[in-house]
């Protein structure tokens, strides 16, 4: 019988795993960005699983509103990708410096 | 076999293939691997999703994430010339903390979680079958009513997003030429055409025959 407790230790999984991608790959945005995708899916799993436990409808439109912010997000992102190497001709986080930050 | 067995060796299934997924789109050197390893994580929480009952949600998922915003990825990742072998420096280097990070986190959160406890109860009915309709309707009746507000923000969000974009990535380019229509419709047709009178003047025919037919033999 499927529990609550396995949809929420799968989502704390793929959270961990994204937060490992982070850490591990700073160079490249792109993926940067994916593990910020897969942050928002594990916590989306959460609040999916636990919409079915309550029966409560918040928890599934919340899912719905999450993924809308996450696609406009993905857009802008990319969009400041693209324009950042189209000025500075490379995306290695190292290499973007000169605001000193 | 028992149903509630079968969806507990989907789930499980499922889970495994995302989780790997999940972990080849932080590993692999290419990225165009990972946007399509990510596309399978995607698609794997979505068939957990209908596990879960949440139909309207994973086809949701599937259209707009894998159909749109991984497409998208994946022709920035195209367009753009990404030297790999320098994004994957560092990688080892990175690694243990990363890993360390993870696993601490992992602990912290499952021990809070508090799994003996919450593994003994079950999800329970499906609310909207036992509010009489589908899944669909049942979000859509709350997201139409009580969320209307919100629901419009979420596509005044989407609109603000889409010009921010075009808006960023738009380039005059200076080697083009473009039409001014305000330009176009100043103009004042007395400016650009002048309009001569002259008398009609006939030609010679005997003359320009003679000179300009070629088939004729030459005296």
């Amino acid at each position: 019988m499927i529990s609550l407790a396995h949809y929420i230790v799968l989502g704390a999984v793929l959270f961990c795993i994204a937060v490992a991608g982070l850490f591990i790959n700073r160079k490249n945005v792109i993926v940067l960005l994916m593990s910020i995708e897969l942050m928002l899916l594990a916590v989306n799993m959460n609040f999916v699983a636990f919409s079915r436990f309550l029966g409560d409808v918040s928890g599934q439109v919340f899912v719905f509103f999450i993924l809308t912010v996450a696609a406009a997000e993905a857009a802008v992102g990319l969009a400041i990708l693209v324009l950042l190497f189209r000025t500075r001709s490379t995306i290695n986080i190292a290499d973007i410096n000169s605001m000193k930050g | 076999m028992n149903p509630q067995t079968l969806q507990l060796i989907c789930f499980y299934a499922f889970s495994f293939v995302a989780v790997v997924a999940a972990l080849s789109v932080i590993t692999l050197k290419n990225t165009v691997h990972a946007v399509l390893a990510l596309v399978l994580t995607f698609f794997s929480a979505a068939c957990l999703w209908i596990l879960l009952d949440a139909e309207f949600l994973a086809l949701a998922l599937v259209v707009v994430y894998v159909g749109a915003v991984m497409v998208l990825f994946l022709f920035v990742v195209m367009m753009l010339d990404i030297d790999l072998e320098k994004m994957h420096e560092g990688f080892v280097k990175f690694l243990p903390v990363g890993v360390i990070v993870a696993v601490v986190m992992l602990v912290e959160m499952v021990g809070l979680i508090g799994v003996r406890t919450m593994h003994a109860q079950g999800l329970g009915a499906n609310p909207a079958t036992a509010a009489g309709v589908s899944n669909t309707a049942w979000l859509g009746q709350a997201l139409y009513t009580k969320f209307l507000l919100p629901f419009e923000v979420a596509a005044l969000i989407l609109t603000v997003g889409l010009v921010a974009a075009v808006a960023l990535t738009l380039r005059e380019r200076s080697d083009a030429r473009y039409e001014s229509a305000s330009r176009q419709v100043r103009v004042n047709p007395r400016d650009r055409v002048r309009l001569v009178k002259m008398a009609a003047v006939r030609p010679e025919p005997s003359a320009a025959t003679s000179e300009n037919t070629p088939g004729e033999p030459q005296p």
